[in-house]
C-alpha cells in the first residue's frame, strides 16, 4: 500500500503515445477518414466518423472510468529486474529502461482504488504503450495485490486489459507462471463471493487472454478489439488458411458465447455501474 | 537406433552406436563378449556421459522433442497397472492430444491426464503432435473435478508444443479454457502432481500445470514461447543461428527452472535421455510419483491449498522500493 498517487482529472487527456500519431488531424485506420485529433480526444479517442476506439492510455483510461479525483494508486513501488539477464539484439535492461523513459511508468500495469459513480471498486489497468501491455513479474504481481486487496476490502475488481503480447518473454517462464498466480488470487476473490468485471480492450492476446482477461464473472469487451490466444501469423503459418471475416475481434468473440457485452467506451462507467448494482450485497 | 531418430548433435555418437551394433552381430555368439565390444561400449558411455551432462539449451529442446521419447501413453504401458480412458470432454468432441482416465500406480487410484503426440507420423496426425484444442481442457477439467469428488489424486503429464493455433481452436474459445483450467486447478481440492515430459509449450502446457508438486524430466523444456516462436520475434527470424540463441535466452531448461525455483524438482533421465531407456526413465518417474502421492495424501486439503496458493504467489523477480516513488521523476532519472 506504498506511494499512493493521485491521478487528477484536472491534466490534459492524452500524452503522445504508440497508437496515436502526434499531429492536428489524424488518420482514423478503419475508416480512414482525416479527423480533427482534438474531437477525437473529447469522445474518449473514439473515431467521431466511424466509433473505432484507438488506443487508451491507462492514466486516461482511469479517468474517464472513476469518478473524478477518487483514484488512489497503489504499489508504484514496484520496479521489473532483468532476471535472467536476458538479451536478444538488444538488452531487456536497455528496454526497459527506453519504455520507462517513454511512457512516465515502471511497468506495464497501473492498480488502485477509486470510485464509478459513487461504488467502490479495485481497478487495474494493462497499458498496450509499455512493451505492448505484456505480462512479467511487476504486471503479475501488480494485478496479484490488487485481487487481493479486493477479496480483503470485499470491493469489485476490474480489470481493463490491454495487451498484444500476453506473457513477457524476457522474463521467460517467470512471465508465464505470474498467469497461475493472478489466476490463484482471482480464484480466491471468487471464492470470497466477490464481483469480477474484465473488460477486454484492443488488443488482449496469448497469456493476459488465457489468463485474468478471460476470468471474470462478467466479460465486456470494447468494440473491435482484437482477442484470443494465437496470433493471426501463428494461426497463418500453421492452418495456411484463409482467416475468416472478422477473425478474434469482440464481435467474433460474443457471436462464439465467450463475451457478455460489447461495449462503447463512452457507455463503460455507466454499464459497470449498472452490473455492480446487480451484483452488490 | 535408426537413423532418422538420431539428433544432429549426436554425429560420434551414432558412429559408435553404429561400430557397436556391427560388431555385436557379427560376434560369435559362443565366444561371449570380446575385449574390443566392451572397450566401445565403455567409450560409448563416455561418450554419452560428456554430451549429455552438458546440453545446451538448443540440444535440450531437440532431445525433448526426440521421436522416440517415451510420452504419456508409454508410461501407461510401462508403470500403470490400469487405464480406464474417458473421452468425453461434453460439449465439442474427443481431443487426441489429451488424454485423460482413471489409472492404477502401484497401490493408488489416480486420475492420468497427460498430452500425447504420438511416435509415427499416423499418430502425429491424430494426435496433432500434442497440441491440443479447447476440447481438450475442456475434458482435462471435467476429469480433474470427477477425480476431486472420489478423493483421488490427479497426475498431469506434460508433453505439447503448444496449444493448437488454429481456427477452429480460437472459435472454440482455447483462451477462456485455458484460462478456466488455471483458476480452477489452482483450489481444485485434492492433490495435483505435475510433470513435464518432453516439451512444456506455454499456455498449452500451463493448462494442466498447476498443482502442488511440479516437476521437470531432466532433460524437458518448459518456456513461455517456443525458440522459434521466440526468434522470429525478437531477431525477426527463426534460422539454425537464432533459434540456439532464443533457446539459451530463455532459460528453459530444467536447471534453469529449479534455479528460478519455478520447479521444485528435477527427475533424473537415464544415460544418454530417456528415449535410451524408456523402461529404466519409466521406473524412475514412478518411485517418483508414489513418494509424492504418498506425501500429499497426508495433508489435509485447507492446507494443501494453501501451500498450493503460495506456492505461485511466491513466484517473479522484481524489485520493491522501500520509499513511495514518484514515477515521472525515475524514469526521467533513469534515461
Ligand atoms: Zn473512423
Amino acid at each position: 500500500m506504498l506511494g499512493p498517487r493521485k491521478i487528477s482529472n484536472s491534466e490534459s487527456a492524452a500524452r503522445p503515445k504508440r497508437g496515436v500519431p502526434e499531429g492536428l488531424w489524424i488518420r482514423c485506420p478503419q475508416c480512414k477518414a482525416t479527423i480533427f485529433r482534438k474531437e477525437m480526444e473529447n469522445r474518449f479517442n473514439v473515431c467521431p466518423e466511424c466509433d473505432y476506439h484507438f488506443y487508451m492510455p491507462a492514466v486516461a483510461r482511469i479517468r474517464q472510468l472513476l469518478d473524478s479525483d477518487s483514484f488512489e494508486e497503489w504499489f508504484t513501488n514496484l520496479r521489473p529486474r532483468d532476471p535472467l539477464n536476458f538479451k536478444d539484439r538488444i538488452l531487456y535492461a536497455d528496454r526497459l529502461k527506453a519504455e520507462q523513459a517513454k511512457t512516465n511508468m515502471l511497468d506495464a500495469a497501473i492498480v488502485g482504488k477509486g470510485f464509478i459513480r459513487g461504488r467502490p471498486v479495485v481497478v487495474g489497468i494493462t497499458d498496450f504503450a509499455f512493451m505492448a501491455g505484456s505480462m512479467g513479474s511487476v504486471v503479475g504481481e501488480k494485478l496479484t495485490r490488487a485481487a487481493e486487496e479486493a477479496t480483503r476490502l470485499r470491493l469489485p475488481l476490474i480489470f481493463v486489459s490491454g495487451s498484444g503480447g500476453g506473457a513477457r518473454m524476457q522474463e521467460g517462464i517467470l512471465s508465464l507462471m505470474q498467469m497461475a498466480k493472478i489466476s490463484a488470487a482471482i480464484g480466491r476473490h471468487d471464492q470470497a463471493g466477490c464481483l469480477y468485471i474484465s473488460i477486454l480492450t484492443n488488443p488482449t492476446m496469448g497469456g493476459v487472454a488465457a489468463s485474468f482477461a478471460l476470468q471474470g464473472d462478467i466479460t465486456l469487451a470494447e468494440p473491435g478489439a482484437l482477442i484470443g490466444f494465437a496470433g493471426k501469423r501463428t494461426i497463418w503459418n500453421t492452418v495456411r488458411l484463409e482467416l475468416p471475416e472478422g477473425f478474434q475481434t469482440s464481435e467474433f468473440l460474443l457471436r462464439h458465447g465467450f463475451i457478455d457485452r460489447i461495449v462503447h467506451r463512452k457507455d463503460l462507467r455507466t454499464e459497470v455501474a449498472r452490473i455492480v448494482d446487480y451484483c452488490g450485497h | 537406433m535408426p537413423p532418422q531418430s538420431r539428433l544432429p548433435f549426436e554425429k560420434d555418437i551414432a558412429e559408435m552406436e553404429d561400430l557397436l551394433a556391427r560388431l555385436e552381430n557379427g560376434a560369435d555368439p559362443s565366444l561371449g563378449v570380446s575385449e574390443e565390444v566392451r572397450r566401445i561400449r565403455r567409450e560409448l558411455m563416455n561418450l554419452l556421459r560428456k554430451k549429455y551432462s552438458d546440453l545446451s539449451a538448443w540440444e535440450t529442446v531437440q532431445v525433448a522433442r526426440h521421436r522416440d521419447r517415451p510420452q504419456t501413453l508409454d508410461y501407461v504401458e510401462l508403470i500403470f497397472e490400469d487405464f480406464v480412458e474417458l473421452h468425453g470432454d461434453r460439449a465439442i468432441g474427443d481431443d487426441r492430444a489429451l488424454r485423460t482416465g482413471f489409472a492404477r500406480l502401484a497401490d493408488f487410484r489416480v486420475m492420468l491426464i497427460g498430452h500425447q503426440k504420438g511416435h509415427s507420423l499416423k499418430e502425429n496426425n491424430e494426435c496433432l503432435y500434442g497440441c491440443a484444442h479447447p476440447e481438450g481442457y475442456r475434458k482435462a477439467l471435467n476429469k480433474m473435478r470427477l477425480a476431486a469428488k472420489f478423493h483421488l489424486p490427479v497426475i498431469c503429464l506434460i508433453d505439447t508444443p503448444g496449444a493448437y493455433p488454429g481456427i477452429g481452436a480460437e472459435e472454440r474459445g482455447q483462451a477462456q479454457l485455458i484460462a478456466t483450467n488455471l483458476l480452477e486447478m489452482s483450489r481444485l481440492p485434492t492433490p495435483i502432481i505435475c510433470v513435464v515430459i518432453g516439451e512444456g509449450g506455454s499456455g498449452g502446457a500451463l493448462g494442466i500445470g498447476v498443482g502442488d508438486r511440479i516437476a521437470m524430466l531432466e532433460h524437458a523444456y518448459y518456456s513461455v514461447i517456443s525458440p522459434e516462436g521466440c526468434a522470429g520475434i525478437l531477431w525477426k527470424t527463426a534460422t539454425e543461428e537464432t533459434k540456439p540463441l532464443a533457446a539459451a535466452a530463455l532459460k528453459l531448461t530444467a536447471r534453469d527452472l529449479f534455479q528460478l525455483r519455478v520447479i521444485d524438482d528435477i527427475i533424473r533421465e537415464p544415460l544418454g535421455g530417456a528415449h535410451r531407456e524408456p523402461r529404466e526413465m519409466a521406473n524412475t518417474l514412478k518411485a517418483y510419483l508414489l513418494r509424492y502421492l504418498r506425501e500429499l495424501r497426508n495433508i489435509p486439503i485447507p492446507e494443501l491449498l494453501e501451500q498450493r496458493y503460495r506456492k505461485y504467489r511466491r513466484i517473479g523477480v522484481f524489485e520493491e522500493l522501500t520509499a513511495p516513488q514518484p514515477v515521472a521523476a525515475s524514469s526521467a532519472a533513469q534515461a
